[in-house]
């Protein structure tokens, strides 16, 4: 879409755009560029040069089982959660929307824990979930041992993924009532009349017409699950017990900042910005072939 | 819907009741574990009526926190990106959307791919650059040759130099080197329709003129919107906060809840880290409770 009235001066023009191009060019291309840079060098911590190596870091990482082991956390996490939040926002989302009674209060409340940060839900979830105390501590009463993310690494995975998707049906909660509530009320009433119960409705007309939001969430959900899971790790286990959840993002900043390893940290930051990317177009080249748009 | 399906219904109601239960269960869980003594929050089953210490715990997490300092701190920083974000955007995609210069589309999509990488993942570098903010300009100098050029007729050595590390902008700036507001903006402007234009040209207004007295004006439901999101956005952010600042004087709330962890083999004290959990969580949740008839308003006056 193009605007017929625009205005000719191109120095007003690039004036207006300019703050945002310096901030963006700062703060954004040189970090990437400089990423790219010490991925290919062998870079001291805190200056004292660096000399190029090639692919050796990425060989390095690459032939790591502790790398490996990150990558393949943070797949697990990012599926799941992005399962759980989204599958949970869109059945509530779909029976908000049929306007039942309370539906003002479920729609206001609903949307609440996506104000929460992560590190907050973290430290909350870390007491909710905590073997001796809150909420699960009557498992372990009833059967000593059963639950303990401080020592079993599936528990705490599954503590991180609770914690995460908790936050993010909030978030998909919105996008879903909004797409529905743009859905013309003309066409489910018409369905209605021609004897199409409520369940029907919801598979034939209100899903389809959802996918567009439906890709734009499930890009946003995994890239999120990348990212916005540091602070809960960080709270929640330190990406512990035993690396059990040590996620991309943690890697990258406990080998950056704890262990000043500059080129691996720089790496590991490039691959994760190619499966970022990867992701993110893969989701647009296939998905969006079956997305009906209107 | 004029049909009546009480079946349907009825278990439509049972699942709404299940989410609501799920979406409340933890904001009770802390406020409850935050009015108890520590004993109390310590047995099993932990108690499902309120305690009494509620205000005992506040002051306690208050103090071991610093919250005093940090939660000032959160909210300047918070509001500075907003407005930031608010600001820079509408400017950047009014020159984007109306105007007409060579480059354009290029400077869209270079503005566009800020969207894909966030700053976590480019974390390590983005340190580096706001140790010294001017690093990339005294590169772009050195490898031009000018540095060289300067020196050689002045004798001067150009050094560029603002390191950004423990101080506000350290903290403030890189969060609002983002797209997102720009994106929004260019939606809604291309929705406003031509003849506005059109119309401010013929009456012989320029475009700061046009920007200022109809543009920001018509947006005002797109700012406060932003405003709302990138508000609770940056009072959230927690992983540059904690490289950026490790001076406390320049410390913010969120990051300080690492403080407040019981430790490993200290006193199990969850009742006071609830407490500063709640203090730290209400500040953003209040924002989106105001602000949620905006959204709500949004949802409900599009056309059904």
């Amino acid at each position: 879409m193009e605007k017929r009235a625009t205005f000719s001066s191109t120095t007003i023009g690039l004036l207006f755009v300019a703050p945002m191009l310096l901030l963006i060019f700062v703060f954004f291309y040189w970090p990437s560029g400089q990423a790219l840079y010490w991925a290919f060098t062998l870079e001291q911590p805190w200056g004292g040069g660096n000399q190029w190596v090639g692919f050796q870091n990425f060989q390095q990482l690459l032939a790591d089982p502790v790398y490996w082991n990150s990558v393949v956390r943070s797949l697990v996490f990012a599926l799941a959660s992005t399962v759980i939040a989204m599958g949970l926002a869109l059945v509530l989302a779909l029976f908000t929307d049929r306007e039942l009674r309370f539906h003002r209060a479920y729609r206001s409340v609903l949307v609440w824990p996506y104000a929460i940060a992560a590190p907050a839900l973290g430290l909350a979830f870390r007491f909710i979930l905590a073997p001796e105390a809150g909420l699960l501590s009557v498992i372990n009463h009833l059967s000593p041992g059963l639950w303990n993310p401080a020592l079993d690494g599936t528990d705490a995975m599954i503590a991180i993924v609770i914690a995460f998707s908790w936050k993010y049906i909030g978030y998909n909660f919105i996008f879903f009532l909004s797409a529905l509530a743009s859905i013309p009320r003309s066409l489910t009433e018409a369905a209605a009349m021609d004897g199409a119960g409520p369940a029907r409705r919801i598979l034939d007309i209100q899903l389809p017409l959802l996918t567009p939001t439906l890709f734009f969430l499930l890009v946003i959900n995994i890239t999120e699950s990348f990212q916005d899971s540091f602070g809960i790790v960080d709270i929640m286990t330190q990406g512990g017990p035993a690396r059990a959840t040590e996620l991309m993002v943690y890697k990258i900043y406990f080998d950056g900042f704890k262990g000043l390893d500059y080129s691996g940290a720089a790496a590991q930051s490039i691959i994760l910005m190619l499966l970022v990317i990867l992701l993110t177009v893969v989701q647009f080249r296939f998905i969006e072939r079956r997305v009906h748009y209107k | 819907m004029v049909e009546r399906t009480p079946v349907f219904d009825a278990i439509c109601q049972a699942i709404l009741f299940l989410g609501l239960l799920i979406a409340l269960v933890p904001f009770a869980i802390v406020i409850i574990a935050a009015t108890h003594d520590i004993r109390t929050v310590n047995t099993v089953p932990m108690p499902l009526v309120p305690g009494r210490d509620l205000f005992a715990n506040l002051a306690e997490a208050w103090q071991r926190a610093d919250l005093g300092v940090k939660l000032f701190n959160s909210v300047l920083f918070a509001t500075a990106v907003a407005c930031g974000k608010v600001i820079l955007s509408a400017m950047a995609a009014f020159s984007i959307v109306y105007f007409r210069f060579p480059g354009r589309s290029a400077l869209f999509w270079a503005i566009f791919v800020t969207l894909m990488l966030p700053l976590e993942v480019r974390i390590v570098p983005t340190y580096a650059v706001a140790a010294n903010a001017l690093a990339p300009f005294q590169a772009i100098l050195d490898t031009t040759g000018i540095t060289w050029l300067v020196q050689r007729v002045s004798g001067i050595e150009v050094k560029l130099e603002w390191g950004l590390l423990n101080s506000y902008p350290g903290l403030i700036l890189p969060l609002v080197a983002t797209a997102t507001g720009t994106f929004l903006y260019r939606q809604f402007y291309l929705t406003i329709p031509d003849e506005l234009a059109e119309a401010a040209k013929m009456d012989g207004s320029g475009p700061v003129r046009f920007f200022v007295d109809m543009l920001l004006p018509l947006s005002r439901p797109n700012m406060i919107a932003l405003f709302t999101i990138m508000f609770v956005w940056s009072w959230n952010q927690y992983l540059w906060p904690l490289l950026v600042t490790t001076d406390p004087k320049f410390g913010i709330a969120v990051t300080e809840l690492r403080a407040l962890i019981p430790s490993e083999f200290g006193l199990p004290d969850w009742n006071v880290a609830m407490a500063g959990t709640l203090i730290i969580m209400l500040p953003p949740l209040i924002v989106v409770i105001l602000m949620q008839r905006w959204f709500v308003r949004g949802l409900i006056s599009t056309e059904k």
